[in-house]
């Protein structure tokens, strides 16, 4: 009989499990995995590249795209870094609602991830509830931007505008009776700080429920418990951020460390895990979540107690109100050069950093003066995530590559950009 | 704002004592080339951001000290990107003349020279990060054009292999030791450096389906490049002060 000694496996572009387009070449021997090369770039759409070819404001909707799970996120880093080379800051009140926006989006990011993941080692219910809980945040964010996933919400020097104080509502049609839209309707009846804080107040019974069915799961440990170990050092070594190295033990979080916004004035805490492995990280993410539920509860009180400008009252860097730009000569010509050529920030160099919900996403800007970038490099968290990916498989079985590469919270929209 | 005096006065009494030369206050991209001496550095502090320049002949023993002694203790290196500095300062418009003519309106496809800039051409940026003492450092090596070689930087930290690789396919750095330096980003069998500022945007080829020879081919591109809003460089008052005071 001839002996086999390695075999290469072909694994993505189209498979499943791949977290969208990666393709990875698995070089097994039996079931064994010796080496692991990933295959990047099929989503690559040079945003960076693109973002040098038009004007500042133009590419923040680029960056909803970036990580499409955690879209305002990746506005909250471009933004900061134009910020900072501009030398505006934001209004208390715009602060508080970015902070609560980012809250919200690392929520939607881990039910994702917590669906997919659990979906991946087969367990296939928690991806319906987390859907459940990701469609009424998305409502949020339609609430307040008009957009589901691409909202481009933040803009340098504040949001573009403030909360509604209204809900949108169900309508009654063919398929939708008189009382199941009285029924969808009634957590919309008030303002959309009412309807999130109605959120908030069922979401932990409901994280509840997903740990009912993961955490102490049998089936669960065995796939996670013991795989993909990455050591403290080690994690720091491969620059590793967010979860993936809170998951190994060391209390890094941004939010915490260079709070930026006003983080520092809230109250949550940093999970860390123990042994560096995938139950360790889902954990993290899990208690993740009731923080930034907590955080969340935390600017709902403040937003309602203090009204206020959203947006900087710069007119070389914020648009004129609509009403402003009809009556005022030298508003209009404001709003003329903003819409058509943009602003120009000084030149220089800066990089900003936020804690998205995968870990460290960075901007780093160069400007030579003018209305455009010169140069814009997004640094995505999941980029050195996945370059471990080969270090972390390496000796588990087939099955076990993609329960560590769930674990890792993948998204190719930011690692391809 | 403390932390980070500390910091720059740990970086020049450390480097300073094994003979290197700091420049501080020097404009980075003029005086701080790809030729300039091994002993040479200069420190930049901007926006609460500390930059050192360094000649490549000294980053990896530079960045070992970083990363190893205890006041720097830079334990994670966060990014590795490259920059192509050859339009610095060109705009598409003319923006500083009287309006007594009026102004040109069409793009200006040669360029209007609005800052001087004689430095190398590209640069390879380091963002450091030290989780131990909280504080980032960002390291600038500059690069020729024909000389293109930097020894990479996986020894110190192996986060940078596939940053490096990204460098490598976006600009065509050369990392001399980086054990696998593939293209990461673009195409198989992809030609060119496509972050380099004289590639084009829309790219120099487009693939179509050719039903004579009943495969995908590859031919020159048909869309024109166009520039939806021009380049502007405008000198703006309220930013003097500020320069000013940095001096």
């Amino acid at each position: 009989m001839a002996e086999l000694h390695n075999y290469t496996l072909n694994f993505g572009p189209q498979h499943p499990a791949a977290h969208g387009v990666l393709r990875l070449i698995l070089e097994t021997e039996g079931e064994v995995i010796r080496h692991a090369d990933p295959h990047i770039g099929l989503l690559h759409r040079a945003t960076e590249k693109l973002a040098e070819t038009k004007p500042y404001n133009q590419s923040i909707g680029y960056m909803d795209r970036l990580d499409y799970v955690s879209m305002m996120c990746n506005e909250h880093g471009y933004v900061l870094a134009l910020e900072k080379l501009l030398g505006v800051t934001p209004p208390i009140r715009a602060q508080y609602i970015r902070v609560m926006f980012d809250e919200i989006t690392r929520l939607l990011n881990h039910l994702l991830w917590l669906g997919a993941h659990a979906l991946d080692i087969g367990a296939m219910a928690v991806f319906l509830y987390a859907f459940r809980e990701r469609e009424d945040l998305l409502d949020c964010y339609e609430a307040v931007s008009g957009a589901r996933m691409h909202a481009t919400y933040y803009r340098p020097g504040g949001v573009y505008r403030d909360l509604p104080s209204t809900m949108p509502q169900y309508a009654p049609s063919a398929w939708r009776s008189e009382k199941d839209t009285k029924e969808m309707n009634e957590s919309r009846q008030g303002s959309l700080l009412d309807f999130i804080q109605a959120f908030c107040d069922r979401f932990p019974q409901r994280v509840d429920e997903y740990e009912t069915l993961l955490t102490d799961n049998r089936i669960w440990k065995q796939r996670t418990v013991d795989v993909g170990i990455v050591t403290a050092e080690r994690a720091l070594q491969l620059g590793f951020t967010g979860p993936m190295l809170r998951g190994s033990g060391v209390a890094w979080d941004l939010r915490k460390k260079q709070p930026y916004e006003t983080y520092s004035a809230l109250n949550f805490d940093i999970p860390i895990g123990k042994n560096g492995d995938c139950y360790d990280r889902y954990l993290v993410r899990v208690e993740e979540m009731r923080q930034s539920n907590r955080i969340i509860l935390q600017c709902i009180e403040w937003l309602r107690k203090n009204p206020g400008p959203v947006m900087v009252n710069d007119a070389k860097v914020a648009p004129p109100s609509r009403t402003v730009m009809k009556e005022s000569m030298e508003a209009l010509i404001h709003h003329f050069k903003l819409f058509t050529e943009g602003y120009t920030i000084p030149a220089g160099e800066a990089y900003a950093a936020v804690e998205h919900p995968k870990g460290e996403f960075g901007v780093y800007l160069v400007s030579d003066g003018a209305n455009k970038p010169y140069r814009l490099k997004i640094r995505a968290p999941g980029f050195s995530h996945l370059a471990a990916l080969n270090e972390m498989s390496r000796g588990h079985m087939i099955a076990d590559v993609v329960s560590i590469l769930s674990s890792q919270d993948i998204v190719f929209g930011e690692i391809d950009r | 704002m403390n932390v980070l005096n500390t910091l720059q006065d740990n970086i020049v009494s450390h480097f300073a004592a094994q003979g290197f030369v700091i420049n501080h206050h020097a404009h980075p991209f003029v005086t701080l080339q790809a030729e300039t001496p091994r002993e040479q550095m200069a420190l930049q502090s901007d926006r609460y951001e500390l930059t050192l320049i360094l000649n490549k002949k000294a980053l990896i023993d530079v960045a070992i000290q970083l990363r190893d002694m205890p006041q720097f203790c830079f334990d994670q290196l966060i990014d590795v990107c490259g920059v192509d500095y050859l339009t610095y300062g060109i705009a598409e418009w003319v923006t500083d003349k009287a309006t007594g003519s009026g102004f040109e309106r069409a793009v200006d496809q040669d360029g209007i020279r609005m800052e001087s800039f004689s430095g190398s051409r590209f640069a390879v940026v380091y963002h450091l990060l030290s989780v131990k003492h909280n504080q980032r450092l960002r390291l600038k090596v500059f690069l020729d054009e024909n000389e293109l070689c930097i020894p990479s930087i996986m020894p110190v930290w192996p986060s940078a292999d596939w940053f490096e690789r990204e460098a490598f396919d976006l600009f065509g750095f050369l990392f001399e030791g980086h054990p696998d330096l593939r293209r990461i980003l673009t195409d198989y069998g992809f030609i060119g450096h496509p972050f380099r500022k004289d590639f084009p945007t829309s790219g120099h080829v487009e693939m179509r389906y050719d039903k004579a020879s009943e495969r995908v081919i590859y031919q020159p591109v048909t869309i024109p490049e166009r520039v939806l809003v021009p380049k502007v460089i405008r000198e703006d008052s309220r930013y003097l002060e500020a320069e000013q005071k940095n001096g």
